[in-house]
């Protein structure tokens, strides 16, 4: 049995395009290669396998890796919408841009954007326990970042010649987690219920092997990286909003 | 949830439908086959002086007379004939599509600086208020809205959109949500020469349906992507604001980001609030909308539907997804996300 296949995605729609995908991890195949990807949605949903890595060669649809407990998947593109939605484990690795969005509600595993991601990155990330996801963009995150974050960590490095965040609703409606940010935000920005405060050297040690991860990961120097000041943004309280909805 | 996408070419350079159709399938998702529909400027060459009335009759034999007789009231019919349709198992021909190329009589609407314009408004008003088994979707000059109830490609396909040559083209892919999808409230939504497609839910329609029809339009399509077509007629080519001014008209900056600008701005921003404070749209949009000349494509403030921006030589490309750009070009550059409230706009340089 071969443990490597690849798949012409070219006009293939993403119900075939998975029922491909799973039948291979199902026959042991441990390294399944993706080509003429464009817009096929939902890829890699729900699959397993901690030795599973799939590479995805274009561009393709929204909700990638859902609910994905396991693979690894690098995308050699641009991802759209959510990508890493409610992931459980494993890793998304995607060489390029993602849309809005990402990893949305994640509860485990690890989501890595080189480049920039659209708006309402993080959106709902959890944790629990052991479980804790993570998302590093390498370039700059959009508005409503970490909205309603209720665990997880989130890291944007601000590498594409701009700033890493530059709108509105940073961590609006944060409850749990933390997000980091390469330099500082303009506290306008700031969402109600976070707040922001430099990153401690300790805190920065915590980061440091994800940061050199994501480094290696995408060929970067991560010298500059680990010697820039951070900022953190965190909830304001255990429960910011405990007003707004209960009368106690 | 719906689906949208739009080219214009700088330089008027034409496509067919072709790919437009492939690229607004591959979004299929987005849509539930209740509706989807393409409009195209430039295809109607040898009539361009005239408007193109694209007419749904329920019957004609009992509904057509009563359309001759008003036009001919109003103008003339410089020629008429049904739009080719080709039977499509998957579309029930509940109305037959037909095409006017009218000529007002500009005489009969002395007090207006725009009389043509505001005598075929007036028509399409009357017309599509009164039911009377005719509706007219699309009444620009050069351009032609193709819509019905269907999936994209079946829709293509029973109007042959291939055979149709257009330097900037919009189509959509319906997947209606608080009214049930029909001929008429298939996307895009057309008046005079502007057109409009949407993907999401106006959620102050009913503040702006006011607003509109207090200016005499009236909404008629039982849906809520109509009143930006009226919007930007009124605030485009009655108050004469320009596009960019006409979407900061119904995407605002918030107040306290108002506050923090120079003074002159805060003072521009200010007075488009309180200008058109009623034009303000609220709930999830991404909005492409043309004119002869123009495309323009924007989303709603907090940005809570997806909008994707590429260009490729003269051309401008806007959709609700990178995919679906790549399907009509897959050499584009420069994707890009707009930023919410602020539009991206493509104009025609010949």
């Amino acid at each position: 049995m071969a443990t490597q296949i690849r798949i012409d995605a070219k006009g293939l729609h993403y119900t075939s395009l998975n029922q491909k995908i799973r039948a291979a991890i199902a026959d042991g195949v441990k390294e399944i290669i993706i080509d003429n990807v464009l817009g096929q949605r939902f890829i890699g949903n729900g699959i397993r396998g901690d030795d599973v890595t799939i590479t995805v060669n274009g561009v393709p649809g929204g909700d990638l890796a859902m609910f994905m407990s396991g693979p690894t998947i690098v995308v050699h593109g641009n991802a759209d919408h959510a990508p890493g939605n409610t992931m459980d484990k494993g890793n998304v690795i995607i060489h390029g841009s993602a849309g809005d969005a990402v990893a949305h509600s994640m509860r485990g595993g690890k989501v890595y954007v080189r480049d920039n991601i659209g708006y309402r990155g993080g959106i709902h990330m959890k944790q629990y326990l052991e479980k804790r996801p993570i998302l590093v963009v390498g370039g700059a995150a959009r508005a409503f970042l970490g909205e309603y974050m209720a665990g997880g960590l989130l890291i944007v490095l601000g590498l594409t010649g701009i700033p890493p965040i530059e709108e509105r609703g940073v961590g609006s409606g944060i409850h749990g987690g933390e997000i980091y940010v390469r330099g500082i935000i303009d506290k306008n920005n700031l969402g109600v219920g976070a707040q922001q405060i430099p990153a401690t050297e300790e805190q920065k040690t915590m980061i440091k092997p994800i940061i050199e991860d994501f480094a290696q990961t995408f060929g970067l120097d991560s010298v500059p990286l680990l010697t820039s000041d951070y900022s953190r943004i965190s909830p304001a309280s255990a429960r910011p909003f405990a007003n707004k909805y209960t009368w106690e | 949830m719906c689906g949208i996408i739009g080219v214009i070419d700088k330089r008027r350079q034409s496509v067919d439908g072709a790919k437009i159709k492939e690229a607004l399938s591959m979004m299929n998702e987005r849509g539930s086959g209740e509706g989807a529909g393409y409009v195209a400027y430039g295809i109607y060459p040898e009539y361009k002086d005239y408007f193109a009335l694209h007419v749904f009759f329920d019957n004609i034999r009992e509904n057509k007379a009563a359309l001759d007789t008003l036009l001919e009231k109003w103008g003339t019919i410089v020629h008429d004939e049904q739009i080719k349709t080709y039977e499509q198992p998957n579309i029930r021909k509940v109305h037959t599509p037909w095409r006017y190329f009218f000529r007002p009589d500009r005489s009969l609407m002395p007090k207006s600086t725009t009389p043509d314009e505001d005598i075929v408004t007036h028509l399409v008003m009357k017309i599509n208020a009164e039911k009377n088994g005719a509706l007219i979707f699309s009444s620009g000059k050069n351009l032609g809205v193709f819509k019905a109830a269907g999936w994209p490609e079946d829709v293509a396909d029973f109007y042959r959109i291939q055979d149709y040559q257009g330097y900037l083209w919009l189509a959509h892919n319906r997947y209606p949500t608080n009214t049930p999808g029909w001929w008429g409230g298939a996307h895009p939504f057309n008046l005079l020469n502007w057109s409009v497609v949407h993907n999401g839910e106006i959620t102050s329609y009913g503040t702006n349906r006011r607003y509109i029809e207090s200016y005499g339009y009236k909404c008629t399509m039982f849906t809520d992507t109509e009143v930006v077509a009226y919007l930007i007629d009124l605030l485009v080519r009655k108050h004469g604001l320009s596009e960019k001014m006409a979407v900061r008209a119904f995407a605002p900056p918030f107040w306290e980001d108002i506050d923090r600008m120079p003074p002159k701005e805060q003072e521009l921003n200010r007075a488009i609030r309180l200008a058109y404070g009623s034009a303000l749209m609220n709930g999830p949009f991404a909005i492409c909308v043309a004119n002869e000349n123009t495309l323009v494509g924007f989303t709603d403030r907090i940005k809570l539907r997806p909008l994707v921006t590429g260009e490729y030589g003269d051309r401008l490309y806007i959709s609700s997804e990178e995919a679906a750009i790549r399907r009509m070009e897959p050499d584009v550059d420069n994707i890009a996300m707009p930023k919410a409230g602020e539009p991206v706009i493509g104009r025609v340089i010949s």
